[in-house]
Formats: structure tokens, sequence, C-alpha cells
């Protein structure tokens, strides 16, 4: 590593940061020179967003400080960074959608008060021609609304072109680019490196790292941990950056043999939410790691086995059974049960009362004829307040009065409580501290000796690897990779990015 | 805070008005009148059930007036034909029903916003009772007046069906595993989806039975007069939304239950009355009743604000 702060543009040092508990960044070292592009790279969870969030001013670091061209900065807002020349695209573009793309551009571009005359003419002027150097193919006179998701991030590129940043940052580009699109990108990026920006560069894709960026910076746990020119680093010594902790989980214990085939997936597609073509199977007692990046497709095809989005060509099977799924509630009466990624959302419904909250899918069962009875419900409730120890008041008491852990507890029960033969998990211990982190995982564990099938999907890597039997690797929309549940952490790193190991 | 502070709260305001009335006016606790009051109000009640459902299950329905309006003017032409109020009450419904499931279908279906759909079939609805009916009124046989019993008999019938509406509707809300997903599906249309129920259907339903009540309304109506006009009902929309808003039902859906509403709409009902008692000029009325409104609609901003800084 060389230090040559002389000329760097922006100098980043000791940056932590916290959410509550959550210590997002304990620590990053980070410069950027002019005329660079300076790759980040880092597992989901790394600490990339909050430290782009710190540099664009939309949050403010608890410790640490920034440097901008030898001036330290005090507090930055998303103003001050952006009159300071910094600017960043966005991986879902931040546009206006009802509005035209020259519209857009000048909202973005245009300084003045409020009731300053719109010059129209220029306005629609410096449009074509910041359009016109990112290679955008259609008018600005369209409204953004109708332009895909590349033709918006192209307008996003323009607008940072426009306001002729000092410092551009990019947040994952080409995520959802062409080959074609992403070619055009890399000669902006270039074009903008020749003229002395410094391009922060965020991707996945390490072979694009190796031909766009100069520098490479790791982020693992909110911490940096090595920051090497490309030339002097290859992909099999990032990828081990990348993950390079001690899985300091508990290892899972021998797994009891797995009994027959519960759950069989063949040739699973569904166009409208990019599932393609997924096989696998998963036996009766054993737990199936889904690994992969956000956006790999994971969600989706938890999504489309529930009979939210429903499959479009594939066979499903519940022990060896055909069934179809179209519904939710297909899926309840197959044996199947979802406990969703967004818990404070649709997971458990904060205003009922959690022994609602757990009846909420057996209501059929429970209540026959459809009356309501307190004896039943409250026996349910009794019953895994106890089993999976969640600490509430009482099972009157709204789910808004539980913790995170707690609340994730409430979503399992509901599932539980319909006796599913085939349990999947997504993302069971996203914002939950490590207490409670510990405790699901016993119950999970616990779940699968008792013979259920589990389908556990996480982007915490040490936790697929703690918990799973086998585990399956996605990559856009699809299954790439399945490896054995003791495979190592680099090699799961590089199916999930797409490197031959 | 209490779960039902607001129900109580609005219980509580209605008693002290009547607690003042008895004070000022005792007047207004005349027997007959009051009956005479309470006897109007009482399809109103029957149609606040049905929006208390809606507002519950996070829609709106701003035709009920139109609703009502064309089930009044249907059922009072099949009377006027001589059908027996034995087949005319459900008529009535089937008519409300079938008009509530084109709502129903629209919204649950298309998944377009309540607001915009009901605004165009009570638009709809209107003006095609007035090209239908050129305004001309419906004169009804007397055997319909008070259900042919005597006033008095007929007023408490009319009374005590829609408490046994409101009643029943009451106890369903908490007892039927149905009520429990109307209040799901208006708290977390994605929440109930997730958990199996068919959040669309639970949707559809809420406006057939809206509809429904709207049917029953309008005929509990037409025998309180001789005649109906087909500007009857223009306004009611206005009414009942105002009652169970005031009465509690959150607006943003997944709160209330029909115990508010029915006080809020006495609260409202007895505003004119007590105006009248205590010689003040009528055109306060309306001013009031929108203080009300405007009161209860703070209370719950300041509530919300309250327990969500409470949760952060």
């Amino acid at each position: 590593m060389r230090d040559e702060t002389s000329t760097a543009l922006l100098v980043l040092q000791g940056i932590k940061k916290n959410y509550g508990a959550v210590r997002a960044l304990q620590g990053v070292d980070f410069d950027l020179r002019a005329g660079e592009v300076h790759a980040l790279l880092g597992e989901n969870g790394a600490g990339k967003s909050t430290l782009i969030n710190i540099i664009t001013g939309a949050r403010s670091p608890d410790a640490g400080t920034l440097t901008l061209a030898g001036r330290p900065l005090g507090a930055l807002s998303p103003a001050l960074a952006r009159s300071l020349g910094i600017a960043c695209v966005h991986q879902q573009p931040a546009l206006f959608a009802e509005l035209t793309v020259a519209e857009n551009i000048g909202l973005r571009l245009e300084a003045g008060g409020a009731w300053r005359r719109v010059d129209w003419r220029r306005r629609a002027a410096q449009a074509a021609e910041l359009l016109q150097r990112v290679g955008a193919e259609f008018s600005a006179d369209r409204t953004v609304r109708e332009l895909s998701m590349p033709e918006q991030q192209l307008v996003e590129i323009a607008c940072v072109l426009g306001a002729g940043s000092r410092i551009v940052i990019m947040d994952e580009p080409t995520a959802s680019l062409t080959r074609r699109e992403q070619e055009k990108l890399y000669e902006i990026v270039r074009s903008l490196r020749a003229v002395g920006t410094g391009v922060v560069y965020i991707s996945h894709r390490l072979e694009e790292i190796r031909v766009l960026a100069d520098r490479v910076t790791v982020l693992r746990d909110g911490v940096s941990v090595g920051t090497s020119a490309v030339g002097e680093v290859t992909e099999p010594e990032l990828i081990k950056l990348m993950v390079g902790r001690e899985v300091s989980l508990t290892q899972r214990a021998a797994g009891a043999t797995p009994g027959a085939v519960r759950l069989a997936v063949k040739n699973l597609s569904c166009i409208a939410g990019g599932v393609r073509d997924v096989t696998f199977e998963i036996r009766a007692g054993e737990i199936f790691g889904l690994a992969g990046l956000v956006g790999a497709g994971r969600t989706e095809l938890a999504r489309t086995l529930f009979g939210l989005t429903p499959a479009d060509a594939g066979r499903l099977q519940v022990d060896g059974r055909d069934i179809a799924i179209r519904s939710p509630g297909e899926a309840i009466a197959a044996g199947l049960a979802y406990v969703p990624e967004d818990r404070r959302r649709h997971g458990v419904i904060l205003e009922m009362p959690i022994a609602q909250n757990m009846t909420l899918a057996v209501h059929s069962r429970l209540f026959p004829g459809g009356w309501l009875r307190a004896g039943p419900e409250l026996s349910v409730a009794a019953k895994f307040i106890g089993d999976l120890s969640i600490k509430v008041a009482g099972p009157d008491a709204p789910g808004a009065s539980l913790s995170g852990g707690n609340q994730q507890k409430v979503a399992l029960a509901r599932w539980l409580a319909t006796k599913p033969r085939v349990l999947i998990l997504d993302e069971p211990t996203q914002g939950v501290d490590v207490g409670a982190k510990g405790e699901i995982h016993r119950i999970i564990r616990r779940l699968a000796a008792d013979g259920l099938a589990v389908l556990l999907i996480s982007s915490d890597l040490p936790e697929v690897l703690a918990l799973s039997d086998r585990l399956g690797v996605m990559r856009g929309g699809t299954l790439t990779a399945s490896l054995p549940g003791d495979s190592d952490p680099h090699t799961v790193m590089a199916a999930a990015l797409g490197q031959p190991s | 805070m209490n779960r039902y502070f607001r129900e109580i709260s609005v219980t509580i305001a209605l008693g002290l008005i009547l607690l003042a009335m008895a004070v000022l006016a005792p007047g207004f606790f005349q027997p007959q009148p009051l009956l005479s009051l309470v006897t109007r109000e009482a399809p109103t009640l029957v149609v606040a059930c049905g929006m208390a459902l809606i507002i519950i299950s996070r829609q709106i329905d701003i035709s009920v007036g139109s609703q009502f309006s064309v089930c009044s003017i249907c059922a009072g032409l099949l009377a006027a034909r001589g059908w027996p109020l034995g087949l005319v009450v459900p008529a009535a419904a089937a008519i409300g029903a079938l008009l509530g499931a084109c709502n129903g279908m629209l919204v649950a279906g298309l998944r377009l916003p309540s607001i915009v759909v009901t605004l165009a079939t009570m638009v709809i609805l209107r003006q095609g009772l007035n090209l239908v009916q050129q305004g001309a009124f419906v004169n009804l046989p007397d055997s319909v007046q008070w259900f042919g019993l005597s006033q008095a008999a007929g007023q408490w019938t009319l009374v005590g069906l829609a408490l046994a509406l409101l009643l029943v509707f009451g106890l369903a809300m908490r007892r039927v595993a149905a009520g429990r997903w109307v209040y799901a599906v208006g708290t977390d249309a994605e929440a109930a989806r997730l958990a199996g129920i068919r959040a669309q259907l639970v949707t559809f339903m809420v406006f057939v039975l809206m509809g429904t009540l709207a049917g029953i309304a309008a005929t509990m109506n037409i025998v309180q007069s001789p005649q109906v006009q087909p500007a009857v009902g223009s306004g009611l929309e206005l009414k009942v939304i105002a009652a169970v808003v005031v009465g509690g039902v959150a607006i943003s859906g997944g709160r209330g239950n029909v115990w508010g509403a029915f006080a809020g709409l006495l609260l409202l009902a007895c505003v004119s009355p007590a105006l009248t008692h205590l010689h003040i000029e009528a055109y306060w009325e309306k001013t009031i009743q929108g203080a009300i409104i405007l009161l209860a609609v703070v209370a719950e901003g300041l509530r919300q604000r309250k327990s969500k800084g409470g949760r952060e």
C-alpha cells in the first residue's frame, strides 16, 4: 500500500458510524486521487452504502474526518456536498417519473430560487448535449416513466456530467445494463478520469474492476481491510479479502441423516419474477441454504414458490406429489410456509396483538365455521411464546411493542402454526441483535431436526455456512452452483460473483 | 393508551351534550320527537355500519348516497306494483349488492383507487336515476307505510332492526374470522396476502356488503313516508363518512369499529334538535358538525404522531 495523499482529492480517515446497536462502519480509511478510478469492493452489508451516504452528506459520521483537496470538511449536507462537486449515480435512479428528461436534468443542474424564470430553450439544448455525451438514443422530451432502467441510469449519469463534478460515485452502475451499454459507460468513466475527475466505482463484477479501475479498496464488516493497485492483486486474493473473517458462529452439528425428498423443484421459471430454470431438492430434516448477492433472485424464487408471483414453467413436488401453486393459499395447503424478508412490513402486522398475528395463517383449521374462539387462539400463542421463548408482555401485546428478534419469532410462530412441511426463511436474522440471532439459529436447527425441510435465504454468508447442510448459489435469477454445506466461504463468494474458483 | 380511547371519548362527548340538554332544555327529551329523530337516523346507521367496514378495509365508497337512491326508487316501484314488503326488502338488498359488486369488481379486480371508482359510480347512478325517473315521485300504497303497522310500532320496528344489524356487525367484526381479515387487509394488504388471506376477495366482499346494507337501509327509509322522491339519499355519503370518522375509524384503515360509528352518528344527529331547543339559529348546524369532524381528525392526527414518536 502506498501513501500518496499529496495528490489526494478526498481522504477519509477513521470513519465510524453506528445505526443503533448496528456498527455499520468501524473505522474506514479511504482516499481518492484526481484522475483515478477507485473501486470499492465488499460483501452485502460490508458498509459500502453507508460509506457512500457519508461522502454524499446524506449521513454524518459518528467519528473520523473527511478532507477534500487538503481542506478538512466539517458537517456535510447533501446540498453542500453537491456544491463541493461530489455527485453520486445511485443504483436505483432517483428521478421524477412524471417529468421529462430535460426537466429532470434542469432540476438537478439549474441554480436559483423558487421564482427564477425557466429558460426552456437553454434547458432543452443542455439536456440534448448531455444525452449525446452519454450516448443516449432517446429524446430529452420523453417522460422518465417511459424509460427503461438502464435509460434512466444514463439520465443520472448525464446529470453528473452536467454538474462537472470533481468526485463521482457510481454504485453498481452496470448492474442493469446490456453489454453495449456497459461499453459506453466504461468510455464515459474513462473520459471522466481523463479530465481529472475522481471516480469511486462500486461493483461486484471483478472482471469489470480489472479493466476499469486503477486501485481497489476492500471493505469487510465496516472496516477497510486493504487497498492496492489493481495490477498488483489477483482475483482470488480479492475474494479472500472480502470474506477473510473467521466464521465466528457456532459450527453446525453433524446433521442427522436426512430423510426422503420433501420439496423437489424442477426447471422452475417465472418471467415476471425474474426466476430462470431453477432445479433443486430438499430432504426432510435438511437445511438448504441459498447464497448470492442482493438482486440475484433469491427472494424472487421464494415468492414464486409461495405463489406470490406464480411460476410459468417447471414442476413442483411436495413429498413426491405434483402440485401447482398459484396463490399463497394453495402454497399453505401444500404444506409450504414463507417467513418473508421484510418482517416490519409484511411478516408481522404491527398493530395486531401477537396472538392474532400468530393465528392469521391458520384461521380455517383453528376456527372451523369461521367463528373466532379465544381458547384455541390463546393456546397457540402460549405454546409458541414458550417454545420460541418470545419475550412479550402477553398474548394481547401489539406486535409493535416487541424487539426485532422477538418480532421475527412471532413471524416464525405464525408459520410454524400451519404445521408446514417446507419452511422458507428469507433473511431470518436481518437487523436482529447477536443474542437473538443465536437463538433463531438454534430454533432453525431444531426445526430441521424435527423433520422440516428448510430453505434458508440469507445474505449473511457465515450464517448460511453455519446452518446449511447443502447450499445453492444464485446469480442472475438462476441457480449457478450447488455446494456441500461445509464449503469454504471463498468458493461460495466466487460462485456468487460468477468467478471460476 | 387505551385501545378504545376514541370510542369512549366520543361516547362521553355525547353524554355531556345530553346532560347539558337535560339541564338547559329538558324539552329535548320528550319521547315522541326523540323517537322520530332516532327513527329518521335508523337507515343512516345501517349505511354507517357498511361504511365502517369499507373504511377499516382502507377503502372509501362515496357512491352510497346514489346506491341508496337507486334502491329506494326500485323498492318503491316494486311496492307500487303490489309486491309484498317481504319480497321488496330482499329485492332492494339484491339490487344494492349488485351495485356494490360493480364497485368491488373495479376496485378489487382491476385494483383501481376506490375514491375515483365510486366518484364515477356516484355520478352515473345519480344521473341515470334522473334520466329514467325525470324527477317523478313514486307513490306508495298505504300498506307499505310503517310496514302496515301503527306509526309507533313501525318506528320501534325500524329502530330495533337498525340496532339488530349494528349488533350483528359489532359482534361479527370481533368474533368471525372474516371480520379479522377486514382488519388485516386494511392494516397491511400485502402482509395479509402473505398469510394466505385472499385480500382482493375480502375487499370485493366488503363492497358487496356495503351495497346490500344500502339496499336494506333504502327500504327502511321508504316505509317512513307516503312517497319516494328521486333526490332521496343525496348527501348521505358525507353524513355517514363523517359519522364513521368521528366515531374513531381511522381513515388510513385497520382501526375502529361499528360501535364508534354509532356514537359518532348520534353525536352529529343530535346537533340539529339541540339547536332548535336552545333557540339557536339553524344555520349553526353544519358549522358545528364540521367543527366536530375537524376535532376528531385533529385528535386522530395527534394520536398517530404520539404513537409514532413513542416507537422511535
